[in-house]
């Protein structure tokens, strides 16, 4: 498959092996610019192992990668336009939410351009001073959220965004995203939430297995499947594999 | 008026005449030690000038007192012995001896006392003089004061500083020797005494002596010496406040004992050596108060050593405390504080409640393969120490020290 | 300023505010200060410490560096999210341990006998060679602890494994050589025990102090053969070359393993 350069990420025949396990068996994917895409699948489907790959934090077996056009390799330049917000969040314990903000930063090169828009929405400030190991999972998870979008990134990796987040700051992290995409930023998000995926994403990815069941927008799921509700669309595709 | 004349006239025309004072000096009417050696008469004093003197081999042959006034050199020129004494008291005070000459047929020395007593030899200096003070069949004699000075560089090549054969009731103190074969020798030499004599860094021996019974040797220091100190076939040789320091070699000994009986060796320091003391074939020694300390092996005690007795004596960062040949161990050891002791002290009297067995497993191990010496200080090693002492196997189970003290005595 | 030398900043911060690399440096301190205090004299102090450095330092090295890593993991998904290349983050978290480590050794080691002094200049020789040799095992230790948890995941293991290592070479290690040494007892040994001696940095660094510490002990046959090699520049040439192929080593497949590594 030639890469089309107009996709910000590409992905082509990827498969992933664990030791005896066969993690992802041949995932092929683009992402438009601008688009907000959510990948959903039973625990061990392989959504994380496909987002850490896309990090180069877990090295494929087979297939390529493009992120931009370009091949990714050993070259970590192309992170510099992504941003990532694990599903836990956890940081060097004894470093302070400043220290941790300004070692990234420094790590980059100071770059001028910041969007620190969701340190004030989410009221850091104050958590900032302390050091990371005394701050709630709640409050680790808004610091993460703050440096995935700290850069600017073309490309936002959101692992479970909001679990973990009270109403309100949930809320808060949903309009930036809504927001930012506006501004032509590509998502990828998992979640349990399918409320959430049904109000951001544009599409809909179903893994099954290492595989990709389904691919397409939650109407296209909802025709496919013949359900109404999204939830009983995706029920329908699980207990379909599992028969 | 006249008499006063018939003096002047008498000295100046019958110079052959004994007289009671001599002055030997470069410019003088006597130029010649010899000649005044000669002219002296018994009893009589010749002082020589400072000044060079390059003489025959002089001889002093009747009681006398030669003496030095500056800087005196008497010079053998590197070919023959400089001064013989063969009589009975006689003084050789405040001279400088240089260049005697190596020889291999005959003990050439400085000043050699031959057959005489009585003599005092005292505040003189020695350079490169082959062997520098040489007593043979001499009694009731000193040696004080003295430094001796030599360089050479092959045992065979040197001589003795002070060499004593056959002598009796000599006494040898606060000399400096560096340099020599052996700093001092004892051959056949009897109820003498060494004292507060400093001899360093001599090719062989610092002291050496053998058939030598009841002689002291108190607060000398020895060391740097190339193998340290050997004394052999004695009886009652009695060794306080010495200091027996920096002998190292594969043969070098803070104190060699060879077959010492009757002695007593108390309250010296043995210090960096590479074996503090050695006994072979030494009994009934008592070995008290000494301090042993950074030696490679503080005490090694031959299975022939029978009955010595080690009391109240320091053991502190020496490498080996003590290592023997056998299983069996004929000597005791008492009351001894040992740096390595672990053990307690209930009921707090200063002596430790378990035994303490000096005796390493890795010193047997050592003893019969040197380059495992190599692991020395490996835990593993620690370990089969630890063992052993817990069960002694191989290590002999008699030599123990039932009464270690739990802290070290206030010695030097 | 590149990546390593960033990562190293803030590790060291980091690091440097756990209580583990404080309480390692006041233990040294304490340790002696103590032996200092109460000890008989400068050459027994030494010699205490000497055996701290061979025993204790390696295996401290060993486990702090495997749970260090191990208790990094998240630390290092979150760099490696950033656009920072592999082998700067390697470089960068190793040096950031043993800097650390090594740097607390040494003050706690070497301040208390800044204001005891030391009695002789010979002392202050061996002082400089323990201080020289303990560092050297430290970097030596923390790679191969590196190189330990990169290579086993489960953190149970991998602990198990770090014990295995300091066991064997610490201790194990030396009952093969008198073993060998006592079963070719009939032969020349002193070269092949130099060998010997070259291929376990805890036993190179051990026989280093001997010769500054037990110099009478070893005045025979094998210690002149020891002494006259490490004496030589050739000798201290080979013996750095050794303790560098130790750090190299484990450094080298830790970081080839860690390029390759799944996060």
């Amino acid at each position: 498959m030639i890469p089309v350069s107009s996709h910000t990420l590409s992905i082509d025949g990827l498969h992933k092996r664990f030791g005896a396990l066969h993690v992802l068996r041949g995932i092929d994917m683009q992402f438009e610019p601008g688009s907000v895409t959510a990948i959903l699948g039973h625990n061990g489907s392989g959504k994380t192992t496909l987002i850490k790959t896309i990090l180069g934090l877990v090295k494929p077996d087979a297939g390529r990668l493009f992120f931009d056009g370009q091949k990714l390799s050993a070259d970590a330049a192309y992170r510099a336009r992504i941003g990532y917000m694990p599903q836990i969040a956890r940081f060097p314990e004894n470093l302070t939410g400043t220290e941790l903000l300004a070692m990234l930063k420094d790590l980059r090169g100071n770059p001028a351009a910041l969007d620190e828009e969701l340190l004030g929405a989410f009221a850091l400030k104050n958590e900032l001073a302390k050091p990371l190991r005394t701050l709630s999972g709640g409050t680790r998870q808004k610091v993460s959220a703050v440096i995935a979008f700290l850069f600017q990134p073309s490309f936002i990796i959101l692992d479970e965004p909001t679990a973990g987040l009270d109403p309100v700051a949930s809320r808060v992290l949903k309009d930036k995203i809504i927001d930012e995409r506006e501004k032509g930023t590509t998502f990828v998000l998992t979640s349990h939430l399918l409320s959430e995926v049904e109000e951001l994403a544009d599409r809909i990815v179903f893994l099954l297995d290492g595989q990709i069941r389904f691919a397409g927008t939650a109407t296209d799921l909802k025709a496919t499947t013949g359900h109404p509700e999204l939830e009983r669309a995706i029920a329908h595709l699980m207990t379909e594999a599992a028969a | 008026m006249t008499r006063l004349l018939l003096t002047i006239l008498l000295l100046t025309v019958l110079p052959a005449q004994a007289q009671d004072h001599l002055t030997v000096s470069p410019d003088g009417p006597m130029q010649s030690v010899a000649e005044a050696l000669a002219q002296v008469a018994p009893g009589g004093t010749v002082v020589i000038e400072a000044g060079v003197y390059q003489e025959p081999p002089l001889v002093i042959d009747k009681p006398m007192t030669l003496q030095g006034q500056g800087d005196v050199i008497l010079d053998g020129q590197s070919e023959h012995q400089i001064l013989t004494i063969t009589a009975d008291s006689v003084t050789v005070r405040g001279l400088t001896f240089r260049n005697v000459g190596v020889s291999f047929i005959e003990d050439r020395a400085a000043v050699k006392v031959d057959d005489a007593s009585h003599c005092l030899i005292e505040n003189n200096h020695f350079v490169d003089t082959f062997f520098g003070i040489y007593l043979a069949r001499t009694a009731n004699c000193r040696v004080v004061g003295n430094e001796l000075y030599a360089s050479g560089e092959t045992e065979t090549k040197s001589g003795n500083g002070i060499h004593l054969w056959y002598c009796k009731n000599i006494t040898v103190a606060d000399n400096y020797i560096t340099g020599h074969r052996d700093g001092i020798y004892f051959e056949f030499v009897e109820d003498s005494r060494v004292a507060g004599n400093l001899s360093e860094r001599n090719l062989r021996y610092g002291l050496h002596f053998m058939f030598s019974d009841r002689c002291q040797y108190h607060d000398n220091t020895f060391q740097y010496n190339d193998a340290g100190v050997a004394v052999m076939y004695t009886e009652h040789v009695e060794m306080y406040r010495n200091r027996f320091a920096h002998n190292w070699g594969s043969a070098a000994y803070g104190l060699l004992l060879k077959d010492i009986i009757d002695s007593h060796i108390e309250g010296n320091v043995f210090e960096q050596n590479t074996i503090g003391m050695y006994a072979e074939g030494s009994n009934r020694v008592v070995i008290q108060d000494n301090t042993f300390r950074e030696n490679g092996w503080a005490v090694k005690i031959m299975a022939n050593a029978l009955d010595n007795e080690f009391t109240r004596n320091s053991f502190v960062a020496n490498t080996f405390d003590v290592a023997t040949n056998s299983r069996q161990s004929y000597s005791t050891f008492d009351g001894n504080y040992w740096d390595k002791y672990q053990g307690y002290d209930l009921d707090r009297d200063g002596v430790g409640d378990v035994p303490f067995r000096p005796v390493r497993l890795f010193a047997l191990l050592v003893e019969q393969n040197e380059p495992s010496l190599l692991l020395l200080r490996s835990m593993f090693v620690d370990l089969l120490d630890a063992a052993e002492r817990v069960l002694p196997v191989l290590t002999p189970e008699t030599l123990v020290d039932t009464q270690p003290a739990m802290h070290p005595p206030m010695q030097p | 300023m590149n990546a390593t030398a960033k990562i190293l900043t803030y590790e060291l911060q980091d690091v440097l505010r756990s209580r583990g690399v404080i309480a390692y440096a006041v233990f040294f301190l304490l340790l002696t200060e103590a032996l200092l205090q109460f000890g008989s004299s400068t050459a027994s102090v030494l010699l205490s410490l000497m055996n701290v450095v061979l025993l204790l330092l390696p295996l401290v090295s060993l486990v702090f560096g495997t749970m260090y890593l191990y208790n990094a993991r998240d630390f290092v998904e979150l760099l490696l999210s950033q656009p920072i290349r592999r082998p700067h983050l390697f470089g960068g978290l190793y040096l950031g341990l043993a800097v650390p480590l090594a740097t607390g050794f040494l003050a706690g080691t070497c301040l208390p006998f800044l204001w005891h002094g030391v009695e002789a200049a010979s002392h202050a020789q061996t002082l400089l060679v323990l201080a020289l040799t303990g560092t050297a095992l430290t970097f030596i230790f923390v790679a191969l602890a590196f190189l330990i948890a990169v290579r086993f995941e489960d953190k149970a293991r991998g602990l198990g494994v770090a014990l295995v290592v300091w066991l064997f070479l610490a201790v194990l290690y030396d009952g093969l050589v008198l073993l060998a040494l006592h079963m070719f007892a009939n032969y020349p040994l002193e070269t092949p025990a130099l060998v010997l001696t070259l291929l376990n940095p805890v036993d190179l660094a051990r026989v280093l102090l001997l010769l500054q510490v037990d110099i009478s002990a070893l005045m025979g046959y094998t210690g002149a053969v020891f002494e006259r090699f490490f004496g030589s520049l050739f000798g201290v040439g080979v013996a750095s070359a050794a303790l560098l192929v130790w750090l190299a080593v484990p450094l080298f497949f830790g970081l080839r393993r860690f390029n390759r590594k799944d996060f």
